[in-house]
């Protein structure tokens, strides 16, 4: 049971904790810039980028992705001013018809690309495969400490644990920064900190937990998790550094029980096969915004207009 | 030509006076020209306003100072000296709509980013920092609420918030945005003692202000502007119906018929 448990679900679970982390902080300040978009448009931009960095590649890495998914974010700005100017419509309808028409030509062009050697389809791209990253080696806990056994960890836990070491450690460092910068960039500037910097790496941290998350669990749960727990652990406090620990918490929670209610789930209740993992983590993390938003001790003082 | 004289009044307020001197500042949104081609000079150790009509430039030319909006073209002098390694004598009370209060922080969170410049990134808050902090609230009388959700702040203690931060900068001229809009009778005479103690210790307050009728009581020294210069100088000499005339043009009265309403409501309340 135990040694079936870190077979099969051990590293996916730990994929989908650090890979919900990874979003959920820089997730935290965009939204207290009400930017929580940019997170969704991120990860929608990146897909065209990611799968003619692979079709030039032929294989799914992490660097030629970042830079596929570079170039497809320069290609998303450059559209939405030209139909900006030429169309004469509001930034907004601009962005929408931008981001949903790259996704939708990421999706048609990962269709007609041979992706039979590596596992990347339409539906890899929605909901990850996370289910697949499994560790056969594994015997039980002591295989945690067998060199062989680790050797074969599949390489996706190193990859996410590097992304989301590196934010927690940018976080940490420039967390005064961040904190001055999302409350009131213009003074921020006037004390001599380079706010468009900030805001400008803010995003850039976004598009790489975007494509890192991306290759393990599928754009559902990035989206979900760039805005489901920063939001719900908003509820819960009323100081920024208890906020991001909260929504580090939520986005734990929501692997660990989204992970293990769509594998055994449905057997508890006399079904056959389990859901996806991806779909109920992210299921999961409206869940528990919801609830926050019911019970969460701090829903009233949000968005109240004071005189 | 009322400019013209009263520019060749302010070359009078050579660098030991001067505090802010502004030569040639444009600024411009996209096509639209924000301010065009601006000189002016606020002395030393008083209180100088910035007036002008909705759309002047006010906050644009406050705003460019400090460098938050970029130039196109102009020069700047910190008692005599460019600005660009003298930012730090400078603070500056943004208008307090401009920010988000429902962020997740508390009063003496935001009065020691005022001391981010002095501890640096990584350095810590000590006891001396919370000390100063405490003591800027104090003057600004919110002392009581320094561990208050900033959320939960009238409109008047945000102001005061502001401006406690500012203090903890302990910079040499303070630049304030319309720091009496839309607050209380006992923060706007609150804030005006604060500003006065300031000057009394020979530093520099230049504010946007929008009430002409307390323009008298409060400052020593006038900008009116509408895009250009239109007049500078000492309030006796300047605050005159004419040039008042040729800032707010057909607005004045308008304008003037608002701000005199205001201060009757402010006497009555």
């Amino acid at each position: 049971m135990i040694t079936e448990f870190i077979q099969f679900s051990l590293t996916p679970i730990l994929i989908g904790i650090l890979a919900g982390i990874s979003c959920a902080i820089p997730g935290n300040f965009l939204i207290l810039k009400s930017q929580a978009l940019i997170g969704d448009a991120i990860s929608h931009v990146v897909l065209p980028g990611i799968v003619v960095a692979f079709i030039f590649t032929g294989v799914i890495s992490t660097i030629p992705m970042l830079l596929g998914a570079a170039g497809a974010a320069i290609v998303a700005v450059l559209l939405i001013e030209i139909i900006k100017r030429l169309g004469k419509i509001e930034p907004g309808a601009a962005m929408g018809v931008v981001f949903t028409g790259m996704f939708a030509f990421g999706v048609l062009i990962l269709e007609q690309t041979d992706t039979s050697k590596v596992h990347l389809d339409v539906e890899h791209a929605l909901m990850g495969n996370l289910e697949s990253l499994i560790w056969l080696k594994a015997e039980g806990w002591e295989s945690l400490f067998d060199r062989d056994a680790l050797s074969t960890l599949p390489d996706e836990l190193f990859r996410i644990t590097l992304v989301c070491g590196l934010i927690l450690f940018l976080t940490l460092i420039f967390w005064r920064w961040l904190k001055i910068v999302t409350f009131d960039e213009e003074y921020a500037k006037t004390i001599g900190i380079r706010s468009s910097l900030i805001s400008f790496s803010l995003v850039i941290i976004t598009a790489i937990a975007a494509v890192a998350a991306f290759e393990s669990v599928g754009s559902i749960i990035v989206i979900a998790m760039f805005i489901c727990p920063p939001a719900a652990a908003r509820l819960m406090t009323n100081k920024l550094s208890t906020q991001v620990i909260w929504s580090i918490f939520f986005a734990t929670l929501s692997a660990i029980f989204g992970y293990i209610i769509a594998g055994y789930g449905p057997h508890w209740f006399g079904g056959e096969n389990a859901v996806s993992a991806a779909g109920m983590i992210a299921v999961f993390s409206g869940i528990i915004l919801m609830l926050t938003c019911l019970y969460g001790p701090y829903r009233e003082s949000v968005g109240q207009k004071k005189v | 030509m009322s400019s013209m004289s009263d520019n060749t009044n302010t070359s009078k307020i050579t660098p030991p006076n001067s505090a802010l001197e502004i030569q040639g500042l444009t600024v411009s949104y996209g096509d639209k020209t924000a301010i065009f081609s601006v000189d002016a000079n606020f002395p030393k150790a008083s209180m100088s306003a910035i007036i002008g009509p909705n759309g002047a430039g006010k906050s644009t030319l406050l705003k460019s100072v400090i460098g938050v909006q970029p130039k196109l073209s102009g020069q700047i002098n910190i008692f005599g000296n460019p600005i660009k390694n003298n930012l730090k004598k400078i603070a500056y009370v943004p208008q307090r709509v401009s920010v988000d209060w429902d962020f997740p922080t508390n009063v003496m969170d935001v009065v020691q980013m005022g001391l981010y410049r002095q501890v640096g990134l990584l350095g810590r808050m000590r006891g001396k920092q919370t000390s100063i902090a405490m003591e800027c609230l104090d003057r600004v009388g919110m002392a009581d609420l320094w561990q208050q959700q900033i959320g939960q702040l009238s409109g008047g203690q945000q102001q005061r918030v502001f401006l406690a931060r500012a203090l903890a900068q302990d910079a040499e001229i303070y630049l304030l945005d319309e720091p009496f809009s839309g607050v209380d009778a006992a923060t706007e005479r609150a804030i005006i003692d604060v500003l006065k103690s300031l000057k009394s210790k020979n530093k520099s307050v230049i504010a946007v202000h929008h009430d002409l009728a307390t323009v008298r009581d409060y400052f020593d020294y006038v900008l009116m502007i509408n895009i250009k210069n239109i007049a500078e100088g000492l309030i006796n000499e300047t605050f005159t119906n004419e040039n008042l005339q040729s800032t707010y043009g057909g607005k004045l009265e308008l304008a003037h018929a608002e701000e005199l309403s205001v201060s009757i409501d402010r006497t009555t309340t």
